[in-house]
């Protein structure tokens, strides 16, 4: 289906290596000033572990979400079965 | 006459779709859900159209503010899906989307349960086509699965409406909670549609199979109808908060592995309705105006990704994870809408899902459910893996897969470039939407607290993603079929049918030989005493007879004496 176009030899700002390690430094430098933010207001909370760690959201965000990804690799030991797996049951 | 019961114009005006001249159908199809949505507007709150059929009461449309909300937002929907899907020509499908799309609208207006049910299996019906027009084995083999979990949802509906009016006299739709059998057979009734944990797998057996165009109708209105279902009667009842919560949080391990993209937005489909479900267990004011103003901003913003993704497949055939990528230099339209549904699922401050999302997290936390808090948490840094970068960054930007398609043809881009216009539009300006809550509110989503905090939440979330993609550790995208609890129906409940009807057969041919067996021995007995060889067989002369009888004679004469 793919149909090539002219478009193909344009070369994209995302294709640069560099670019994109710009964005990962752009991406660590504004969870650092989410982090700072969290000094300079008054912040309104409903359980007292928001208020003692600061960017107590960016710590649990960043940890949830490794152990979301990791243990997801993991259930495909067991839950995973190749593509056809119900077509072949199911043409018996 | 002012007033048109709500859907039923979609409905009634399917029916003619084929009558109306190819070059004119498009705009006749539109022309339906504005002019609903005009209905709207003007038809006054309170109940309509009441009528008595066989001593029964039914009330066909009930107006009220948490009605008309889902009413807006089906007509706002089928308006998007039917341009999204303006190049079809299978009159079929075009068909079906409109009944669909009515008797979704009617549900959300029916005042009695006989009513609903009507509307309910309305649903069911109309959209086991939008998955059929497909015309693959698979997915007429879905299909009648889907319609079959469906319809038994419908019986459901019925036996507890039928069992509710006997215990409250009623067939009222109002808030019932759990209070008997009637109203438990309806909950399930309602969970089925809702995709409860376990009662989940049609979502995800479904929406992927079925057409491009339809996936679109169906991401917007079945579980919406099953939401406000419950929201209208279950609000409060504690066993949705945890069922909510379980929700939001298991699908989201599916959608991490799941390799066709399609089927990774059913699953975070599943996953948003979970915040909804925990809105309407925790019932207060405030958690129901959030999953209220959640559905409508979650019929955006799914309707859009799955648009997207729907324009991969139109264009390229695939929407797998494993084949995908580096689409973005020749789709850039797709990759941008597809960017904002995923902002928007992501609840990104300035897009739809924060300004409404935000309402049930803080009414969980205002109720003191810190457990549930945090699963919500949880779940909402897990969207923006699963849907909020999954889905645009494998589709349109990791390495390039040499694919270079056409962009997505004129009306599905204008149909995604209004749905992405509405996320950005509520979540900038959110004041008209929380105008219609069923209930007032003075909910300020923009706080520098809120703000700051979902920005924390978020960009360290995509911090884990680039780090898990740095260091090797993110899965690879890999052809295959992840075992759910669909296993249980579509394998084993079939192998052990198997097993039990090879157990039976081999009984039964055991039990048939021993009789035959025993058959053949009677015969071969009754042939050794009657058979051309046999005693009882041989002819005797006429004289042995003669002195047989003497014989019995005397035995008589002897008894007779004694």
């Amino acid at each position: 289906m793919a149909e090539k176009q002219n478009s193909d030899k344009k070369s994209h700002w995302l294709d640069k290596e560099n670019n994109v390690k710009k964005i990962i430094w752009a991406l660590c430098i504004a969870c650092s000033l989410s982090i700072i933010a969290d000094l300079f207001y008054h912040k309104h909370t409903h359980y007292a572990a928001e208020d003692w760690i600061p960017g107590m959201y960016g710590w649990y965000g960043f940890i949830v979400c490794v152990f979301l990804v990791l243990s997801a690799k993991l259930l495909r030991k067991i839950l995973m079965r190749k593509e056809d797996y119900y077509e072949e049951a199911e043409d018996d | 006459m002012t007033e048109l019961p709500p859907g039923l114009l979609l409905i009634v005006g399917a029916v003619i779709v084929p009558l109306i001249p190819r070059v004119m159908r498009n705009a006749y199809m539109l022309a339906l859900p504005v002019i609903g949505f005009w209905g709207l507007l003007i038809i006054p709150e309170g109940v309509h159209f009441s009528f008595d059929i066989f001593g029964y009461t039914l009330s066909p449309v009930r107006v009220d503010g948490l009605s008309l909300l889902f009413g807006y937002i089906f007509h706002i929907a089928a308006a998007i899906s039917i341009i999204f899907a303006f190049h079809i020509k299978d009159t079929a499908q075009q068909m079906a989307g409109l009944i669909y799309a009515g008797a979704a609208i009617g549900g959300a207006f029916a005042g009695d349960l006989i009513s609903l049910f009507v509307y309910w299996e309305g649903t069911a019906i109309a959209s086991v086509f939008l998955i059929w027009s497909s015309r693959t084995d698979a997915a007429y083999r879905t299909g009648m699965r889907y319609l079959i979990i469906q319809v038994g949802s419908g019986v459901l509906l019925l036996a507890g409406a039928i069992i509710h009016f006997k215990e409250a006299g009623s067939l009222d739709f109002t808030k019932m909670g759990l209070t008997g059998l009637g109203p438990a057979l309806i909950f399930i009734a309602f969970g089925i549609k809702a995709a409860f944990p376990l009662l989940h797998n049609w979502l995800q057996d479904a929406y992927p199979e079925a057409t491009i165009t339809g996936t679109v109708f169906l991401s917007a209105f079945t579980t919406k109808l099953a939401i406000y279902a419950l929201a209208r009667g279950f609000p409060g009842t504690e066993m949705l908060i945890w069922i909510g919560a379980a929700m939001t949080a298991f699908p989201i391990f599916y959608a991490v592995i799941e390799n066709n993209l399609r089927r990774v937005l059913a699953y975070s489909l599943n996953s948003q309705l979970g915040f909804m479900v925990v809105g309407i267990g925790i019932g207060t004011e405030l958690a129901l105006n959030g999953t209220a103003a959640h559905a409508f901003s979650s019929v955006l913003y799914k309707a859009l990704l799955f648009m997207s993704m729907g324009a991969v497949l139109y264009r390229t055939g695939t929407v797998n994870w494993s084949e995908l990528g580096g689409l973005y230099k020749s789709m850039p339209y797709t990759a941008g809408f597809c960017i904002v549904g995923a902002a928007s699922i992501s609840a990104f401050p300035l897009f739809s899902g924060f300004i409404s999302k935000s309402l049930i997290i803080a009414a969980a936390a205002e109720e003191g459910h810190w457990i549930v808090w945090l699963m919500l948490l949880f779940a909402s840094a897990g969207v923006l893996h699963h849907s909020g970068i999954k889905i645009p960054y494998f589709a349109f930007f990791q390495h390039d897969s040499g694919m270079r398609p056409k962009e997505a043809p004129k009306n599905m881009l204008i149909a995604m470039g209004l749905a992405a216009f509405l996320c950005i539009a509520v979540g900038i300006y959110p004041a008209p939407l929380y105008a219609i809550l069923p209930f007032q509110t003075n909910f300020v989503p923009y706080t520098t607290t809120h703000v700051v905090t979902q920005l924390q939440l978020l960009l360290f979330s995509a911090l884990a993603f680039t780090y898990l993609i740095k260091t090797g550790l993110y899965p690879p995208a890999l052809k295959s079929r992840n075992l759910d609890f669909d296993w249980i129906y579509r394998r084993l409940l079939p192998h052990l049918l198997k097993i039990f009807a090879r157990t039976l057969v081999s009984a039964d041919r055991k039990a048939r030989a021993i009789f035959i067996d025993r058959i053949d021995k009677i015969i071969a007995g009754v042939f050794r005493h009657h058979g051309p060889e046999g005693m009882l067989a041989r002819t005797w002369p006429t004289g042995s007879t003669v002195l047989w009888v003497a014989v019995l004679l005397a035995i008589y004469m002897v008894v007779y004496f004694i």
